[in-house]
């Protein structure tokens, strides 16, 4: 119990040997394989990796969803997942969603009408109470997602391939306003991505994630300044190197 | 993005497109309206040429007109209207119980596995049950009387009500109970906020079946004669029959006929409010 206290004034997350099975058959299937990694409280860290290397696993552990066959992950504080799909339910307005996460956290009715406005503002969604998910872009959708995200009050949020489905204008978007409510609130982010520009764009740092069984290859500290360009050379040089790391762990891998 | 969408809002004609909209509206509820005018005048006119051939003493086999002119003087009878008035409520309070019940069998076979495994699949039997089947033994236990009637109504309608529950329950997106648990929604609050609100549209079809099966039931009892003590529609079907009155039998069947016609037209706007709500395609 000490030793998770002392951990707690430095990091928001931390993930030591963990191991994650699931049964296939008459076989077990390892998703993931002795993954160790922390995240410091009020970092972006991104992790890339190819589909199958358990990034989608590791947040489910983290949020809770899922349980360790071995090893520990540990997340200090609350937590937000956010998914590739807005995951919005239909029959709730944009606010109706948002308020619900209130609902959910204990913020009373009136304090809890407000609070959502206010949180659809800061994503830029005023105006936008009223409308049903179905009503909505892609986009749209997503920030209404981040909103109830951001609703849970948490300690650390988990994306999920959040804008994975969107278009690259709409996506270019999103990533300045993440980077701005991330910088505004000193939340913690885990962002799981399949794109190393994506992860450069926003990491702090970056864990590129090894197939078949999913593992932590290798670290890299993206040490650019803010705000940062997807275009930017400095930024593609770094992310094509990630590129090329990835593709050896998939040749390595047999596939 | 967002503020931009806002801001070109109001340069479209609002009251342009208002009035083209309501236009619409009535363009389509004509299109809906048109073709059952039409198969209804069918009918009548087909119906008046078979009672005009003679085919049939037009004692047993009346034509449109002294049939609806027999409804108009039923309708103004008290008696008529009592008996309207009694198996509807019978229907009422059948299907109430039964919604009651569905819903309680329902979610407790959702919800637990063991409950599933042991009556589920009763539950489908049930379902494929002709429910006038059970009248003899409903009457032996309980007499020719109400319970008899109401009994057989809720074996019929609960199994469809529970039905729908559950496929309704079964069929909510994973990611949806993902992004509920997530939120720190676990047990009830669960199913209160996500599980449930998703499983109503199919819940909603269900409650739509088993009125159908309520109403067929309810009227094989009175027409059976069960309960008989007291009037309703089935009681008058009996008595017309015995008096080989053709108008009333008709008359009687317009009355039954038009019932099912506007509590299915009732379910349907309520499926159809729920799937626009909920986002889903289709014009139910």
């Amino acid at each position: 119990m000490s030793n998770l206290l002392a951990l707690s004034t430095k990091h928001a997350l931390s993930v030591d040997r963990l191991t994650v099975a699931f049964p296939h058959g008459d076989r077990y299937l390892v998703a993931l394989q002795d993954v160790v990694l922390e995240v410091k409280r009020g970092e972006m860290v991104c992790i890339v990796g190819a589909s199958g290397s358990g990034k989608s696993t590791l947040l489910s552990v983290l949020a809770g969803l899922e349980l360790p066959t071995a090893g520990r992950a540990h997340v200090h504080g609350r937590v937000a997942l956010m998914f590739q799909e807005a995951a919005l339910l239909p029959w709730l307005t944009a606010a109706g969603n948002v308020e619900l996460a209130l609902d959910l956290r204990g913020v009373k009715p009136p304090q809890r009408h407000e609070l959502a406005r206010e949180l659809l503002g800061r994503v830029h969604l005023r105006g936008f109470e009223n409308r049903r998910p179905h009503e909505l872009s892609g986009g749209m959708k997503q920030r209404v997602a981040l909103a109830r995200a951001l609703a849970q009050d948490a300690d650390v949020l988990l994306m999920d391939e959040p804008f994975g489905a969107l278009d690259a204008i709409t996506r270019d978007l999103l990533h300045e306003e993440l980077e701005r409510i991330w910088s505004e609130s000193g939340l913690t982010v885990l962002f799981v991505t399949h794109n190393p520009r994506e992860a450069v764009r926003l990491g702090d740092r970056v864990f590129i994630f090894a197939n078949r069984p999913g593992r932590v290859a290798h670290e890299v500290e993206v040490d650019l300044p803010r705000p940062r360009h997807l275009d930017s050379p400095d930024l593609a040089l770094i992310a094509g190197r990630i590129t090329h790391r990835l593709k050896l762990e998939m040749a390595g891998d047999g596939d | 993005m967002a503020t931009e969408l806002a801001a070109s809002l109001p340069s479209a004609r609002p009251q342009e497109l208002h009035r083209t909209a309501r236009a619409e509206q009535v363009a389509k509820f004509w299109s809906g309206l048109w073709p059952k005018l039409a198969a209804a005048a069918l009918a009548v006119g087909l119906w008046q040429v078979v009672a005009w051939s003679g085919w049939k003493p037009a004692g047993l086999l009346p034509g449109p007109l002294p049939v609806f002119q027999r409804l108009a003087q039923d309708l103004a009878s008290s008696d008529f209207d009592l008996g309207i008035a009694i198996t509807l409520r019978r229907a009422l309070f059948g299907f109430g119980v039964a919604v009651g019940l569905g819903i309680v069998a329902g979610l407790a076979i959702a919800r637990f596995a063991p409950v599933r495994a042991a009556i589920a699949s009763a539950i489908l039997g049930l379902q494929s049950m002709p429910s006038i089947a059970w009248f003899p033994f409903t009457i032996l236990l309980f007499g020719p009387n109400e319970a008899a009637i109401f009994s057989v109504v809720i074996l019929g309608a609960a199994p469809a009500i529970a039905t729908g529950l559950i496929d309704g329950v079964d069929n909510v997106q994973p990611l949806l109970i993902r992004v509920g648990r997530v939120m720190g929604a676990r047990g009830l609050l669960l199913y209160r906020h996500i599980i449930l609100p998703a499983a109503l549209p199919s819940f909603v079809g269900g409650l739509k079946q088993g009125w159908a099966f309520a109403w067929r039931s309810l009227m094989a009892g009175e027409i059976i004669g069960v309960a008989s003590h007291q009037l309703s529609i089935g009681l008058q079907f009996q008595s017309a029959k015995i008096a080989g009155d053709g108008r009333q039998l008709l008359a009687l069947v317009i009355v039954v006929l038009v019932i099912g016609i506007v509590v299915d037209r009732v379910f349907g706007l309520a499926e159809g409010a729920i799937r626009r709500r909920w986002g889903l395609g289709g014009n139910a």
